[in-house]
């Protein structure tokens, strides 16, 4: 097995590691179970959306049919980081899919929402896991997923991307 | 405003245009049901105190009375897009199935593309191609926010858009919502007119002719293609329609819209459209309150 990874197109995930053609690439059941490990979302909530590989370890999630490779300039969302120690998801992956999770979700109150989205760490008292947990807050009568926090020591250091943050 | 007055004699009520054309644009936002509900967001706006009013042709797409709807919580969760009113003309018009194989020939930076995936519910294909590279990350992040998973973004020039990364096979539908000179948007951007030139109105009627002839060529016989500007330049509107229709294997179909709109013209300064012109939508600022637009319904015939 060789790197075989490109910045320059899109390798579809093989569905299983056995079917693994490139090292380290992460394989389509890896990602479900993930997500099923670390955030209880029910692995049916990927049903239909294929994962690809574009840079080493940057995940897409797309609904559509393409062959791969595929060289073009995007491929449905930014969906994750592999290839690394601790696996994170990205701000949007968190949004779509985050509101299916019933693990590792911090809510935060409003006042705790408003530094969260403007980029600021905070003192948060938390009994569950450290690493990547999924942001939320309610709204609209809903628990609606601002993002990916990183928890460490008592903290909750916002990874909400400087284009995406907001201060209301 | 003078640049207008070249319309004086297919508009009715002129002075009625004219005024409506100097009043600023209220802001709107349309419901992305991606990741969220008509309630949901109206409910959110209403926790926030911004007030809010859906349009009478549907109920997605509504005025907020904010100046800045980007600054809002149902923003920031994508469950919204700050988009005027007629911008949500072209993908009802064109009204995907899920599942489809679609076409966004000119697509940055997004609002009719998510508009679209909205309504493939987020399933099939969807291709959202722009020439503008540095546009195209914009397309990109408003797809990302609004949760869409279904798009494929290109960056080619529409008019000769190959289909061999997508399995050679055509398209069941195409959206042109062409690069135009934007008279329309003079509400939003008031300079609009600044820069307008009979030059280069010509010069963007050809490039708009060549890329919807490459959208009919790309879609299916019995597919739809829509045709839309935000001018109310006939050379860029009716005449692009005419060219192509004498090019290319289509004819125009009644857009089936439900808002009030004046029929495209077939006579201006001297040259003659295909009757069949009239079956497009011209849509002005004094009927509804909303920006100027023009949308035309295709169907691909062989």
């Amino acid at each position: 097995m060789s790197d075989g990874n490109s910045g320059q197109q899109f390798d579809r995930l093989p569905s299983t590691p056995d079917e693994r053609e490139v090292e380290g690439r992460a394989s389509r059941r890896e990602v479900v179970d993930w997500w099923t490990e670390r955030f209880a979302v029910p692995p049916e909530t990927f049903d239909g959306i294929a994962f690809w590989e574009k840079g080493a370890g940057k995940v897409w999630a797309f609904a559509g049919e393409v062959d791969s490779p595929v060289r073009i300039e995007g491929l449905g969302m930014a969906f994750m980081r592999t290839r690394q120690e601790h696996w994170k998801p990205t701000t949007e992956a968190a949004q779509r899919f985050g509101a299916e999770a019933e693990r590792n979700v911090i809510r935060l109150t409003r006042e705790q929402a408003d530094r969260f989205v403007a980029g600021e760490d905070q003192a948060i008292d938390w009994d569950g896991d450290w690493g990547y947990l999924i942001a939320a807050h309610g709204l609209a009568g809903t628990d609606a997923p601002l993002g990916v926090g990183l928890y460490l020591h008592g903290e909750l250091r916002s990874r909400i991307p400087k284009g995406r943050r907001r201060e209301f | 405003m003078e640049t207008l007055e070249r319309y004086r004699p297919v508009i009715d009520d002129f002075e009625a245009f004219l005024g409506a054309c100097r009043r600023p644009l209220p802001s709107a936002v349309r419901v992305n049901p991606i990741k969220a509900s008509v309630g949901e967001v109206t409910a959110a706006f209403d926790e926030a105190g911004v007030g809010w009013e859906q349009a009478a042709w549907n109920d997605r797409v509504m005025t907020v009375d904010t100046d800045r709807p980007g600054n809002t919580w149902p923003y920031f969760h994508g469950w919204v897009h700050g988009q005027e009113v007629v911008s949500s003309l072209p993908a009802t018009v064109l009204d995907p199935d899920p599942g489809e194989r679609v076409w966004d020939a000119a697509a940055a930076p997004g609002s009719k593309t998510t508009h679209l995936a909205a309504l493939m519910d987020d399933r099939g294909l969807l291709v959202a191609n722009d020439s503008n590279l540095g546009r195209l990350s914009a397309l990109r992040s408003n797809a990302e926010r609004l949760g869409v998973t279904n798009v494929a973004v290109t960056n080619r020039d529409a008019r000769n858009f190959s289909l061999k990364p997508f399995g050679g096979e055509p398209f069941d539908r195409a959206l042109v919502d062409a690069p135009c000179s934007c008279e329309g948007t003079i509400r939003k951007n008031p300079d609009a007119l600044d820069e307008w030139d009979l030059r280069h109105v010509r010069g963007v009627a050809g490039v708009q002719k060549g890329i919807l002839r490459r959208a009919v060529q790309a879609t299916r016989e019995g597919g739809t293609v829509v045709y839309s500007t935000c001018t109310f330049a006939p050379e860029e509107n009716e005449g692009v329609l005419d060219h192509v229709l004498g090019e290319e294997d289509c004819r125009l179909v009644e857009t089936g819209l439900e808002v009030e709109c004046a029929p495209g013209v077939t006579e201006w300064e001297g040259e003659e459209y295909d009757e069949s012109v009239r079956k497009a939508a011209r849509i002005y600022p004094q009927f509804r309150d909303t920006g100027g637009f023009f949308v035309a319904k295709l169907e691909v015939t062989a």
